[in-house]
């Protein structure tokens, strides 16, 4: 077999050497991220000029400009208002939520392990879509959610079009959508933890809230800590959901990072705002995910070394 | 946990129906809608009792919608069309792409070698609106504005990092003796790759494909930035149709359906790998 495989084989035109080898491989996968880290690299040059696309005759460097208007302009601080508290009450919410749906489901049986796939749904629909989904059923006049809160004595209760519950309504959404994916890695981590301290504090009749508290919850915090990032990472530059849903509206109630930065370039075309906006937002992302990437690359070491 | 009241049995059975009904309830509720018409959308009190059509669907599919201003065309199965080829035109490049760079990255330790597959992760997690602006404009001047290859290109912001770094722990998985006892059997480099490595990792590699064709799928800033109407996958062109069709509500429900049925369809057969794909390899499921 080997020798007619050596045989059929023409003798080679070209050889790679061995040192070469893993270069040619990686190259392609490269040459089309670099393609990619061209237009970063615009961006900051953008954020530092003056950039109109309707005056596109007074386009000069002002440097630091863009960013020292930030300081007195209201409209920023909203946005980073806006933004970071959306990212913090998803997160924590689903967090929650997450752990406690996990917990639920941490024994394997049937049924518990069908709830689960079926939990994982929301994750796989376009968050965009799933957005609409929640805008029908919040719409006013035939919205079954509108209803139901009617029922409670909410009536006219305008879910994403007043000011008031926008932030609310789409939080709402985020935790529909994002919440599975909290669960889900939050209940591989459960079923991985080793079973001895389990048994050992059973033997010894050691209370429940201590066994959560003192085994479960420490064990549990690298995986705990890598949906935490990985959420946050997310959410921080959530786009999808706000823009499908308000549009970043009523008024500027949800103009998070990315809205504001879509809106600014498209419909203001001022584009050094909204470049220095998105440099901004990717500084934050960028610590964070450095933070996160350690954490990570732990949670995969040990997950490679068990397999 | 095997000593369990009946009250606190009773109360986890309560707490999980009411997460269960949470994050079923939506879909089964646009789910029926898409079979109603307007009329029974519109009753109060809702109800679920009413005589299904199929006519949303049929507006759909012919791409005739009948207003009380008379026709209009939608292109909503032209959008169904877009999401297809953009997902598996993207997927197929990042696979070509991304197996042997995956492969290099699990074997060879070479010099750069983890700073690059870093940049490539770091890709994951960068605001998309910043490349996607100033690529407006080089789109532009190449000439690459609206089109499927510009699409296709972006898309791999989404599917290459993912395909990297699963298949990477895939590759890693398998034995580096099994190879060296073939290559030292004579054969050259490629044959080893294409007979045993690839074979071996086969099931992580498909996996891996499933989840970037969802994640692709779902996309839908990238096109909403560079692509026009008739490029534009269901993401983007559904939110249109919201504007266009203005108050066919089960038109709406009904092409929200036939867009999120194929990922979820996939979801369910590859559900075994979504835990190691959604956190990048870190946690198996």
């Amino acid at each position: 077999m080997a020798s007619t495989e050596t045989l059929r084989r023409p003798a080679s035109g070209f050889r790679i050497s061995r040192k070469m080898l893993p270069y040619v491989l990686s190259l392609p996968a490269l040459l089309v991220c670099i393609g990619i880290l061209i237009p970063f690299f615009t961006a900051v040059i953008y954020s530092f000029q003056r950039y109109r696309l309707s005056q596109p005759w007074s386009r000069q460097f002002n440097w630091g400009e863009n960013y020292l208007n930030f300081f007195t302009d209201p409209a920023f601080w909203n946005t980073l208002k806006v933004s970071l508290l959306y990212a913090g009450i998803t997160v924590t919410l689903e967090l929650l939520l997450g752990l406690g749906i996990a917990l639920l489901l941490q024994r394997r049986s049937t049924i518990n392990n069908f709830i689960s796939i079926m939990l994982l749904l929301p994750l796989m629909i376009a968050p965009a879509l799933a957005a609409l989904m929640w805008k029908l059923m919040t719409n006013p006049s035939f919205g079954i959610l509108s209803y139901l809160a009617s029922l409670i004595g909410l009536h006219d209760f305008r879910w994403a079009s007043s000011p008031d519950t926008a932030l609310l309504t789409v939080v709402l959404v985020d935790i529909w959508v994002y919440t599975p994916f909290i669960m889900i890695l939050l209940l591989a981590g459960l079923r991985s933890l080793p079973t001895q301290p389990f048994e050992a504090a059973a033997l010894d009749g050691v209370p429940r809230s201590f066994v959560f508290f003192r085994i479960t919850l420490p064990m549990l915090t690298p995986y705990i800590l890598t949906a935490t990032l990985f959420r946050l990472l997310d959410s921080i530059q959530q786009f999808d959901i706000i823009y499908a849903m308000t549009q970043g509206g009523p008024g500027n109630t949800l103009t998070v990072f990315q809205v504001e930065a879509y809106l600014n370039f498209f419909q203001s075309t001022n584009v050094g705002r909204s470049a220095a906006l998105l440099i901004i937002l990717w500084a934050i992302t960028y610590t964070l995910s450095n933070v996160f990437i350690k954490n990570w690359l732990r949670l995969r070491e040990r997950a490679r070394g068990e397999a | 946990m095997e000593t369990m009241s009946p009250l606190e049995r009773v109360l986890r059975g309560l707490a999980l129906t009411l997460v269960v009904v949470f994050f079923m309830f939506p879909i089964f509720w646009i789910f029926l809608m898409s079979f109603q018409t307007n009329e029974t959308i519109l009753a109060i009190p809702p109800s679920i009792v009413f005589s299904p059509t199929l006519s949303n669907y049929a507006a759909l599919i012919t791409g005739k919608l009948q207003t009380a201003a008379g026709t209009l065309d939608i292109a909503f199965m032209r959008n169904l069309g877009n999401s297809i080829f953009l997902s598996v035109a993207s997927v197929a490049v990042a696979l070509v792409l991304g197996v042997p760079a995956a492969y290099a990255f699990a074997r060879h330790k070479f010099k750069g070698s983890e700073d690059i597959a870093f940049t490539l992760l770091s890709f994951r997690f960068a605001p998309p609106l910043l490349v996607l602006l100033p690529l407006t404009q080089y789109f532009q001047w190449l000439g690459l504005s609206n089109t499927y290859f510009g699409l296709i290109w972006v898309y791999q912001l989404i599917c290459l990092p993912l395909i990297l770094w699963i298949v990477r722990g895939y590759f890693e998985d398998i034995s580096a003796d099994v190879e060296y006892a073939y290559r030292i059997a004579g054969h050259s480099w490629f044959a080893t790759f294409r007979k045993i490595a690839l074979p071996l990792a086969g099931p992580g590699i498909a996996a891996a494909g499933l989840l970037a064709f969802i994640f692709a799928w779902n996309n839908f800033v990238f096109a909403l930035v560079l692509a026009s109407a008739d490029k534009q996958p269901v993401t983007v062109g559904a939110l249109a149709f919201v504007t266009s069709s203005g108050i066919q509500y089960g038109q709406i429900a009904a092409a929200i359906v036939l867009s999120v049925t194929p990922t979820l369809a996939l979801a369910l057969y590859a559900q075994r790998y979504l835990v190691e794909g959604l956190s990048l390899g870190a946690v198996k499921g």
